[in-house]
């Protein structure tokens, strides 16, 4: 699994380091004490529900914001005093911010103007960028004439062309149609290897997170909650908000029977005794009125009639619910002799029937894919 | 058409618009109407003869006094424009971009304020201001700055600049509000992000986005000062009229309509080509579409 994603070896040069950023808006505190590093080269992600202060981080990065405590360094220089018309960074717009009163090629070439090349070399740039982007030949376009899928790729190339150091991208699918947004993320991933700049990216979507990030910072009113490669935040989320905020996740109530030399041993109802080593340990939420069980809805698997697993605990449900989706199919399931549901979710193979609502059946699951959360 | 249902429709749709065709044709095309049909007849003493003519306007574009007041005419609006839209830009963009949202429209009340008197109050106020022995004159010479009464002050064009400038100001300002207020605030910062200072940013997108306001603020203050009356007859002291006062003179001093409405037609003219042309120059900017 981690190894289709290009893996950014630990040493690389750190790109952006945010030290202790502190932000108030009047007395709305915005910000609270981010410490984080970007590398060079990297694909990371900003991730977080609105209002959740990723996109003030984002403009605090790229100058539009100043911060009330704390430092900005980009590639190692630091930008307290530095406007944001000369941070080595370009950005990428929720409302892609295409001036409306340029052409394509004008909009491309708008950060050129003080470029000492010549006008041919530039019309070269601006056409080569376009076609970076696909756009090759837009460049004579009213900026208006254009789809919002276009626009974007006009952004994108508006910014690359001037070879910043991190781009800085601000929630730049949510206008797009899921198949549009679904492409662009493939696009950006390779736009991001070819270009190998360091890419930043806000989203509230944590499937386009998982989909393009080599890492991802969860944020939540104005903190970090875990900063993480994608498959880590999915399988091991470090606290029930993160769990789930990303991908969905089933919770039981457990109770914790023994605490020994790293071993957590609980009793879940439906499930039996579990034990879990303290790397399946994570912080429950203030509210939570005890420790919780939490797993997700691919690790369990739903057995046919008669047959056996591999895995080295099985256990009785009934069906309550069958939702079909075509390639998959998600089951809602009772716990045996508890009043506990669970989703889980199948994909749909050729020779496996969708099994039928009510009927009893047995799942298969593994303590391995589960995470307790006290 | 040979559905009669189709025909009920469009009948019922010209009974809704009739009022205000009407309406529409007794306020502007009758009177347009009979200057023109005034311009071509000849001028009988006292009386207008109904005899097709084009003496009037030969006479009017032959007339080099004519042509002097209306040079003088276009200067003057032209310079009332560039003062006015000069001095609407800057408080139509700190209206914009630095008053608080809902301070706004309090800002919108208060510069309406000036039209709650009438004009011809205004432009004589402006007369007790500048004068002789107005305002700016006794307290200059009060505080001893000045021995003498500043004369350059009124009784010619640049106190005529200032008081029309005065009067139009907030027909100059909200257009370009409104332009301003349209322009959505990440291009501006897409500008800065660019790499473009405030000062370039502002020239290279805030002020192309702006220019539909700024074009319409300029037509809507040239277009009536070319016609303004009272101002110079007031402030000018009748000794520097604009075209509006030699139409007044034709029609009313000296009863000869004809002349007078060849002089209204040309003067007409030559707005409609002047404005023309502006918004011709000005077409790059009018088709952008945010």
């Amino acid at each position: 699994m981690i190894a289709s994603r290009d893996q950014r070896p630990e040493t690389a040069r750190p790109m952006i380091e945010c030290n202790e950023i502190q932000k108030y808006y009047g007395d709305y505190h915005a910000l609270r004490g981010i410490d984080l590093v970007i590398r060079e080269g990297e694909f990371f992600s900003l991730l977080g529900p609105s209002g959740c202060g990723k996109t003030t981080l984002l403009r605090t990065i790229a100058g539009f914001e100043g911060i009330s405590s704390g430092a900005v360094l980009i590639d190692g220089k630091h930008m307290e005093n530095v406007p944001a018309n000369s941070r080595p960074t370009n950005m990428v717009f929720q409302s892609y911010a295409i001036f409306p009163h340029l052409t394509v090629a004008q909009n491309v070439a708008f950060g050129l103007r003080r470029d000492p090349r010549g006008k041919s070399e530039k019309a070269a740039l601006v056409e080569e960028a376009l076609a970076m982007v696909g756009l090759r030949g837009y460049g004579g376009r009213a900026a208006h004439a254009l789809s919002g899928g276009q626009r974007q790729r006009v952004a994108l190339a508006r910014a690359l062309i001037l070879k910043p150091k991190v781009l800085l991208l601000d929630e730049p699918l949510s206008a797009l149609d899921r198949k549009m947004r679904e492409q662009m993320q493939v696009e950006l991933i390779k736009l991001q290897r070819q270009v190998g700049i360091t890419f930043v990216l806000v989203t509230h979507d944590q499937e386009e997170a998982l989909v393009m990030s080599d890492r991802i910072a969860v944020m939540f009113d104005g903190e970090i909650a875990q900063l993480d490669e994608p498959e880590t935040l999915y399988a091991r989320p470090k606290d029930r908000r993160v769990a789930d905020f990303i991908g969905v996740m089933n919770f039981l109530p457990a109770q914790i029977t023994r605490e020994a030399d790293g071993i957590v041993s609980v009793d879940v109802p439906g499930l039996g005794p579990v034990e879990l080593p303290e790397s399946q340990v994570s912080r429950a939420n203030p509210d939570d009125s005890g420790p919780v069980l939490g797993f997700r809805p691919e690790t369990m698997t739903l057995l046919t009639p008669g047959q056996s697993s591999q895995h080295a605990r099985e256990t009785d449900v009934v069906i309550d619910e069958v939702v079909y989706y075509g390639d998959m199919t998600y089951y809602d399931l009772r716990l045996e002799g508890t009043q506990h549901t669970v989703r889980i979710s199948m994909r749909n193979v050729f020779g496996r029937d969708v099994q039928s609502v009510g009927t009893k059946a047995r799942v298969a699951w593994s303590p391995g894919s589960l995470v307790l959360f006290r | 058409m040979a559905k009669p249902g189709m025909d009920r429709e469009a009948r019922q749709g010209l009974t809704l618009i009739a009022p205000p065709f009407l309406y529409a044709l007794a306020i502007l095309a009758v009177p347009v109407l009979t200057i023109l049909s005034y311009s071509f007849l000849t001028d009988g003493y006292l009386e207008v003869i109904g005899e097709f003519t084009f003496g009037n306007y030969i006479q009017v574009w032959s007339d080099p006094i004519v042509r002097a007041v209306l040079l003088r005419s276009l200067s003057v609006s032209a310079a009332v424009t560039v003062v006015t839209v000069l001095l609407a830009f800057p408080v139509a963009y700190y209206l914009s971009f630095v008053v608080r949202p809902e301070r706004k429209s309090m800002w919108l009340f208060l510069i309406t304020i000036p039209f709650w008197t009438s004009y011809l109050i205004r432009v004589f106020l402006w007369k007790v201001i500048l004068g002789y022995n107005g305002v700016i004159n006794s307290s200059l010479t009060g505080l001893g700055i000045i021995d003498q009464p500043l004369t350059f002050i009124l009784y010619n064009v640049n106190s005529m600049v200032l008081t029309l400038a005065h009067a139009y100001a907030p027909f100059a300002i909200l257009p370009i509000f409104v332009a301003l207020e349209k322009i959505d605030r990440s291009l501006l910062e897409a500008g800065r992000d660019l790499g473009e200072n405030r000062l370039m940013t502002f020239w290279r997108v805030t002020l192309p986005l702006a220019m539909p306001g700024v074009v319409a603020a300029v037509l809507i203050v040239f277009i009536p000062t070319i016609g303004d009356y009272v101002t110079p007859e007031l402030i000018g002291g009748g000794k520097i009229p604009m075209i509006a006062n030699l139409i007044q003179v034709q029609m009313l001093a000296l009863d000869n309509r004809p002349l007078g409405s060849a002089l209204a037609v040309t003067a007409m003219l030559v707005v409609a080509v002047v404005s023309l042309i502006f918004l011709w120059l000005n077409r790059r900017f009018l088709r952008v579409k945010q």
